[in-house]
Order: C-alpha cells, then sequence, then structure tokens
C-alpha cells in the first residue's frame, strides 16, 4: 500500500463509524419497541435452568394462561439496581401480573444473594448465563422488560430501568389494552 | 427579561463566531496582518457575551423563573441555592451552554497567553476554534436553547433536579470533564494549524503541549470525580461499570494520553509528526464522539440525557464536517509534515511509540466495545442485537495495561536516539529482581494467600515505583549534595515522575481493592452485629429525618473497631418530594488504607432492613493516583521553558519570521 492510501484510513475508519451511528439513529428504530421479527409473534421456545433449583428447569411453556412481565436482568447492571426496589413494589401491590426474571449473564450465586437480600420480585427466575435466550429475545442491554399476553405472544418491549413514571405512564395503558 | 437578554447574548456570541472563523483564517491566507490582529479581539468578545448569557441562566434558576422550561424542568424552589445554581448545568441545553462556555474560555486563554506566537499561527488556530464554537452555537440555538420560554401558563412549581444530580461530586464533575474534552480543541486547532501552514516544528510541539497538559490534566480529574461519585451516590459501592457513558469520557483520555507522549517525542526528536497531528484530532474527535452518544441516545445508559434523534441528526452533521474534515486534510496534508530525524531500534522513541500504540489499541479496544450493539444490530439486524458485559472489558484491557506499565518502566532508562542493551540490562536487572520478589513477597505476607493476579499487578506497580526512584537517584548522584541534585531537576521531569508514580498508585488501588474487598449485604434487626476485621458493626434501627427537599429513613450504625467505640455512620435512603424518587445515600468513612462503606437496603419488616457494608482496602488509591497524575500534568505547565521562552524568545522570533529554532533541549 502506498504512503497517500495509509493516510486515508482515518478517513475511512471514521466513515464506517459515521454510517453506524447514522443507522443508530434511524427514528424508525425505536429502542422501546420488539423487532418487527417479535412483533406479535409467540414467547420464543426455551428450557433453562431454574436459579432456585438446580436440578429443575423452566420452559417456555409455563408461560401461558395469564399476563407475564419479563424482565431481564443481571446483578453486574447498575440500572437493574436501581428498578429493583420498583420491581419489587410493583409486584406486591399488583399480584394479578406474574413477573418471571431471566438472570442474564451473570454469577449464580451473586444473583441468588441479591435477591435474596433485596426481596425477590419474580415467580421464577430463569439462569441464562451464556446470553442464548437474550439473543433469542434481542435483548440489547440489561435491563428489559417484556410483557407477555394470555396467548403466550409477547406484545411490548421496553428498554431500560422501570420507576414508578414509567409503570404508570407506558405498563398500565398496554396492560389495561391487552386484558 | 433576563432569559431574553441571555438568549441575545447568545446570537450576539454567534455572530461574533462566523466572523471569527472567516476573517482571520482569510487574514492568514492573504497576509492581512489587521484581520489576523482581529483574532484577539473577537475572542475576548465571544468569551464576554458567552459569560453573559451564562449568568443570565444561572439567574433564571437562582430566581427560580419558571417560565423558562429548562428551568421548570430541573429546578424546584425548595432545591438548596447551591444545587439551583448546579442545576444550570444538570440536563441537555444547559450543560451544552456550559460546553460551549468551556470553549469560548480556553480560545481566549489561547489569545490571552500565547504572546510569543507568530500572529498567523494564532490566527488560524483562533479560526479554527471559532469555527467549532459556532457549529455548537448554532446546535444549540436551533434545537436546544436553553431560554426557550413558556410565558402563558408557566408553572408555580418546578419539577426538581434529578435527585442523583444533586451532589457535590456531580456538581464538579461535569465542569472538569468539559474543561478535559473541550480543552483538546486547542491541540485539534493546532494541529489544524500546522496541516494548513505545513509547518510542525519543535516550536509547535512547544506551543501545544502544555495546552494538551492542562486539558489532560482536567479530563483525568474529571474522570475520577465520575468514578468517585458512581462509587459513593449510586450505592452499591462499585467505581467502574464500562457503561456507555463512561467508556466515552475514558476513550478521549486514552488518546490524549498517547498525544501528549507523542507530543514530547515530537519537540525533543523531531519525529512521529504526522502520527502526533493524528492523534490530537483523535483525542478531540473522540470528545465530540462523546457528545454525540450521551445527547442523541444511539446507546442506552444510566446517565445519557434525554433520547432526541433530531438533536443526533444535527451533531451528526457536526461531526460529519468537522471530523470528517480534518481527517481529510490529514489524507491530503500529512506528507507535508513528514518527521526528519532518525532513531534506532531500542531508543526511547521506540519505547515510547509502543506505549503510544497500545493505548490506541485499548482506545480502539472500548470504541469496539461501545459500540458492538449498534454494530451487530447493523450487520445481523434487529433480532440480533448483542451486548458486550464488563468481562469483555476487563479481559482486553487488563493485559493491555499490564503492557503499559512494563514499557513504562523500560522507558525511563532508555536514552533518546539509541540506547545499547547492555546500558538497559544493567539499569534494569536490579529493578526487575526487587519488584518481582516484593511482588511475590508482600502480598504472600502480608494475606497468606497466593493470587498471581495480585502478585502481577504489585510486581508491575513496583517496577515502576523503583525505577523512577532509581532515576531520581542516579539523576542527582553527581551533584554537589542530594538537595541541590533534586532542586536542579526540572519541573517538566518532576511532571512526569509525578504522573507515573499515580499510574503505579491506581494500579495498586485497582488491584487490590478487586481482589480483597469484603462485601456483606445483610438483613439486620436493631442490636444485630457484623464483624469485618478488626471492626464490628452494630445496626441499631432506622429513623426518619427530614432533608430541605426529602423525607429519608436515616440508619444508625455503630463501628467499633478491636472492641473500643470508633465511628457513627448514618447511610440513608431518601425520597424527595418534588419525583418522589428514591435515592440511596451511602455512607463512607473514607481512610487511607481502608474504607468502610455502608448503605441503606429495603426494610424486611419488625425494624429489620437490608444493610450492604463493604470493607473496602485502598480503595482510595484508585482516585488519589488519578490525582496524582493529574498534578504531573500540572507540574510539566508549570516548567519554566515555557515561560521563559515567551519573554526571551518572542523577540527573537518574531524578528526570525516564520523560522524558528529547533533549539536543542538540556532537559529531559
Amino acid at each position: 500500500m502506498n504512503a497517500r492510501a495509509k493516510l486515508l484510513i482515518p478517513v475511512a475508519v471514521f466513515s464506517v463509524m459515521l454510517g453506524l451511528l447514522f443507522f443508530g439513529l434511524n427514528p424508525e428504530r425505536d429502542l422501546n419497541y420488539v423487532p418487527s421479527a417479535l412483533v406479535n409473534r409467540p414467547l420464543p421456545v426455551f428450557a433453562l435452568p431454574d436459579l432456585f433449583d438446580e436440578n429443575g428447569t423452566i420452559s417456555s411453556s409455563e408461560l401461558t394462561g395469564g399476563i407475564f412481565l419479563v424482565n431481564v436482568w443481571g446483578t453486574w447492571c447498575p440500572p437493574c439496581h436501581q428498578e429493583h426496589p420498583y420491581l419489587v413494589e410493583i409486584s406486591e401491590n399488583e399480584p394479578q401480573y406474574t413477573w418471571i426474571g431471566v438472570n442474564y449473564k451473570d454469577d449464580l450465586e451473586d444473583a441468588r444473594d441479591f435477591l435474596d437480600e433485596r426481596g425477590n420480585p419474580f415467580a421464577k427466575t430463569v439462569v441464562d448465563t451464556d446470553g442464548s435466550l437474550g439473543i433469542d429475545f434481542g435483548v440489547t442491554a440489561a435491563p428489559e422488560t417484556f410483557v407477555v399476553d394470555s396467548t403466550g405472544t409477547i406484545r411490548y418491549r421496553h428498554v431500560g430501568p422501570i420507576n414508578h413514571e414509567i409503570w404508570a405512564e407506558i405498563f398500565e395503558p398496554i396492560l389495561a389494552q391487552i386484558r | 427579561m433576563i432569559p431574553e437578554l441571555g438568549h441575545f447574548a447568545l446570537i450576539l456570541a454567534l455572530c461574533l463566531t462566523v466572523m471569527q472563523s472567516l476573517i482571520p483564517m482569510a487574514g492568514a491566507f492573504t497576509g492581512n496582518v489587521v484581520w489576523m490582529q482581529l483574532s484577539r479581539s473577537l475572542s475576548s468578545g465571544i468569551w464576554v457575551f458567552m459569560m453573559l448569557s451564562f449568568a443570565c441562566l444561572a439567574w433564571a434558576f437562582l430566581h427560580d423563573d419558571f417560565s423558562v422550561i429548562y428551568v421548570a424542568r430541573n429546578s424546584n424552589s425548595l432545591l438548596p441555592v447551591y444545587y439551583k445554581f448546579a442545576a444550570v448545568w444538570g440536563a441537555h441545553e444547559g450543560s451544552l451552554l456550559l460546553w460551549v462556555l468551556i470553549l469560548a474560555t480556553w480560545a481566549y486563554a489561547v489569545s490571552l497567553l500565547s504572546r510569543d506566537l507568530p500572529i498567523d499561527i494564532l490566527a488560524r488556530v483562533l479560526s479554527v476554534m471559532g469555527m467549532v464554537t459556532t457549529g455548537f452555537l448554532l446546535f444549540m440555538i436551533y434545537t436546544s436553547n436553553p431560554f426557550d420560554r413558556q410565558l402563558l401558563n408557566a408553572p408555580a412549581e418546578g419539577a426538581d433536579l434529578n435527585p442523583l444530580l444533586q451532589d457535590f461530586g456531580l456538581t464538579v464533575h461535569p465542569p472538569f470533564l468539559y474543561m478535559g474534552y473541550v480543552g483538546f480543541s486547542v491541540a485539534f486547532s493546532f494541529a489544524i494549524a500546522a496541516l494548513l501552514t505545513g509547518r510542525l516544528d519543535a516550536a509547535w510541539a512547544r506551543w501545544t503541549r502544555p495546552w494538551t497538559n492542562a486539558a489532560w490534566a482536567f479530563l483525568t480529574v474529571g474522570i475520577a470525580l465520575g468514578s468517585w461519585w458512581a462509587y459513593y451516590e449510586l450505592g452499591w459501592g462499585g467505581w467502574w461499570f464500562w457503561d456507555p457513558v463512561e467508556n466515552v469520557s475514558f476513550m478521549p483520555w486514552l488518546v490524549g494520553t498517547a498525544l501528549i507522549h507523542s507530543l514530547a517525542v515530537t519537540e525533543k526528536r523531531g519525529v512521529f509528526k504526522s502520527w502526533t497531528v493524528l492523534l490530537a484530532i483523535a483525542a478531540f474527535s473522540l470528545s465530540l464522539l462523546g457528545a454525540f452518544i450521551v445527547r442523541s441516545g444511539v446507546l442506552t445508559s444510566v446517565h445519557a440525557f434525554a433520547v432526541d434523534p433530531e438533536r443526533g441528526m444535527v451533531l451528526l452533521v457536526l461531526l460529519l464536517v468537522i471530523i470528517g474534515g480534518s481527517l481529510l486534510l490529514y489524507a491530503l496534508r500529512a506528507p507535508v509534515v513528514k518527521g526528519t530525524s532518525s532513531y534506532g531500534a531500542n531508543s526511547r522513541e521506540v519505547f515510547l511509540l509502543l506505549n503510544n500504540i497500545l493505548l490506541v489499541v485499548s482506545m480502539a479496544m472500548v470504541l469496539l466495545g461501545t459500540l458492538f450493539p449498534l454494530m451487530s444490530e447493523a450487520i445481523y439486524g434487529e433480532a440480533n442485537k448483542i451486548s458486550v458485559g464488563p468481562p469483555y472489558f476487563n479481559i482486553l484491557f487488563l493485559p493491555l495495561m499490564a503492557l503499559v506499565a512494563f514499557f513504562l518502566g523500560v522507558s525511563t532508562f532508555t536514552r533518546w536516539k539509541r540506547t545499547s542493551f547492555s546500558h538497559l540490562r544493567q539499569q534494569l536487572t536490579k529493578v526487575l529482581i526487587a519488584s518481582v520478589s516484593l511482588g511475590i513477597i508482600l502480598p504472600l505476607l502480608i494475606t497468606m494467600q497466593i493470587k498471581p493476579g495480585v502478585m502481577l499487578a504489585v510486581a508491575l506497580s513496583l517496577w515502576i515505583v523503583i525505577g523512577l526512584g532509581k532515576d531520581i537517584m542516579d539523576k542527582t548522584a553527581n551533584k554537589v549534595s542530594r538537595i541541590a541534585g533534586l532542586r536542579s531537576l526540572s519541573l517538566s521531569y518532576w511532571g512526569m515522575q509525578t504522573g507515573h508514580f499515580g499510574f503505579a498508585v491506581v494500579i495498586l488501588g485497582i488491584c487490590l481493592t478487586s481482589n480483597y474487598s469484603v462485601e456483606e449485604d445483610r438483613r439486620m434487626a436493631p442490636g444485630d452485629s457484623l464483624t469485618i476485621g478488626a471492626y464490628e458493626f452494630i445496626f441499631e434501627g432506622v429513623e426518619e429525618r427530614a432533608g430541605p427537599n426529602y423525607m429519608a429513613d436515616s440508619a444508625t450504625i455503630q463501628v467499633l473497631k478491636n472492641g473500643n467505640d470508633y465511628l457513627t455512620m448514618h447511610p440513608e435512603k431518601r425520597r424527595y418530594y418534588a419525583r418522589g424518587d428514591i435515592q440511596t445515600e451511602a455512607d463512607i468513612q473514607v481512610g487511607f488504607f481502608r474504607d468502610l462503606f455502608t448503605a441503606l437496603g429495603d426494610p424486611r419488616g419488625e425494624g429489620a432492613w437490608v444493610v450492604r457494608i463493604h470493607y473496602k482496602p485502598f480503595v482510595f488509591w484508585i482516585w488519589l493516583g488519578a490525582f496524582l497524575m493529574s498534578g504531573g500534568g500540572v507540574l510539566a505547565i508549570l516548567d519554566r521553558r515555557y515561560r521563559t521562552r515567551v519573554r526571551a524568545g518572542s523577540a527573537a522570533e518574531k524578528a526570525r519570521g516564520d523560522r524558528v529554532t529547533t533549539g536543542g533541549e538540556a532537559t529531559v
């Protein structure tokens, strides 16, 4: 490669990055909706270990016959710590929804301690150590929360932590609609 | 009226920056001295109007003028006065105003302190800074005006500042960080001026160095403050999360670190010229990229500002023009500034280049990790977004930094141009034996555990510290007395050694606190106790306490040391009235060798609470080291040669016009 061409490398690298950032800005790429491929599609099929029962597994078929909130979290994820007290409170105040935790790429010992000490909003917690379920769900970054209706269909995806405001403004209308 | 005045000042500043970007640059090309001279008065004018504008926004905050939308969203009449002022930069619009004010301040400082700079260089530098300022002022006035008002139905009360930001650490963190980010615009503008004139010599490097050191020192403190804030305010005892927003502040720092070293080589030896220019462009470009990522919402993060794709698009255009333009200019003009001298394979130049490459590779790795979710989505479609967590960063980053530490120790003993292997071997053997043996023995004796990672880290920091101690001893050995010898060493030498010492301290702090922290999260009823080492923590219960704009559950924890009364700690959980947000306020007793950290979790009935108690050895050293590094940068700026040259050199340099000597340097 001649010297002139080498000098163009920074421009080339920058152009690629700029393209990527432009893609990231695409207004249709709304972080808060399920990717089009999953819109109103059934829950991905899975059978993964139970966090609190080493020999037990939890499978996707168990998530039917009610409204489920699937929350993807990990103890390594700061915003998950932030939303946790709200999840505990919401799960206590509104028992009509069942929360399922997906413990994502985490240390299981830490995860169990975390729930023991800070309260466990989840009816069940699925272990997803290698992130395979996360890929099926299209998880970008923990925490993410999926709303699954009584037919086992994903109806909504929320990226980022939940608090009272978000619960009241985003989740409650959606839950009222699908009930 | 006052907010309109602020808005008007902003528009006047914009008019002046447009003039600043055109007239002095045109003057530099046509040789019109009057046009070039204009750059000085324009930069002071821009600074005055930016200050005025900032003061108006601060006035609106201090007087609870909730007709200003930005004030209504980020302040509250109950907010303590101090936080009302800090709330000026508490969200996107105001922090952007601070950003531009700081940019104007740097430009004004350059115009004041660079009296010896040839006027054509100064005009180009200030013009380039003017262009950047113009871009950001346009962005602010069109998409993010902090002075927008709602005169009809102005709310009676504001929504309050985000409680996470109601904290001393976070009020000083953004100004320092921005001083760092924006400070790299000076090195950037010097680089563009060098590309335009084709003139890049030792004098150019000498002008650029203090500015770059200053920006780097500010950025170092800014990052350290951010990490310190995360440690005590987020309430779970971590101090670095590899969060996208942390990463974007860290990338310019890594490149800035490479840049200050590369500038040293360019000044002393006249090589790595085009590499130095590229680093100067890259450091500021990464700062801009950081501004984009934080303000556009392409990546999700705890710290990011409100998401707005339209703002993002305007920022992206700014990025395209500023970064794309400068890199294109680089591609066209870099051959003009090629280095002239040569250097051997075993010289100080080579070791500095090695560390430069390692730092840039580390940056690339952080960049890749940060943008990875976006990349995998772009390539494999939306269903295949994959995120990388802290494991990715730790696996790649720690070995790279270990190599940096190793080469740093070697380069202390190398000489410019070439160093003989026998000289190096003779100098380094003892240092190597001492650091490796102490690195193995000390952790073993103190903890009775074998942890190879700890031993390696301790050995590496000793490798740096013993090496620099030996270097100082060697340099003063032949002087009349040791004290006279120490005095004869230049401030920039002390700056370098202090900075490197700080780096060793950071390594030790990170390694020891990661490996030996004791972290207990426990359900405790009143009277329960927990013992960690010599300390016994007794939980006495939780009481309600009213703060100025919040209600707190405040715990009382008695701490005994070896069975004797030691101190009482009060970690809190606060609920802020205006937003109803809950915020944990950790109580930390900071110590030189260890921190005691307590935070309050959730109530568990019958007076019992989840209590988080951490014993964190050497965690203070992380920030101590960062401040030492920054202090090193400051010492280097204060070196006499930057000032004596100003007086002695200015007349001579002016007389010689463009030709400036590359005079020999006696110091390091």
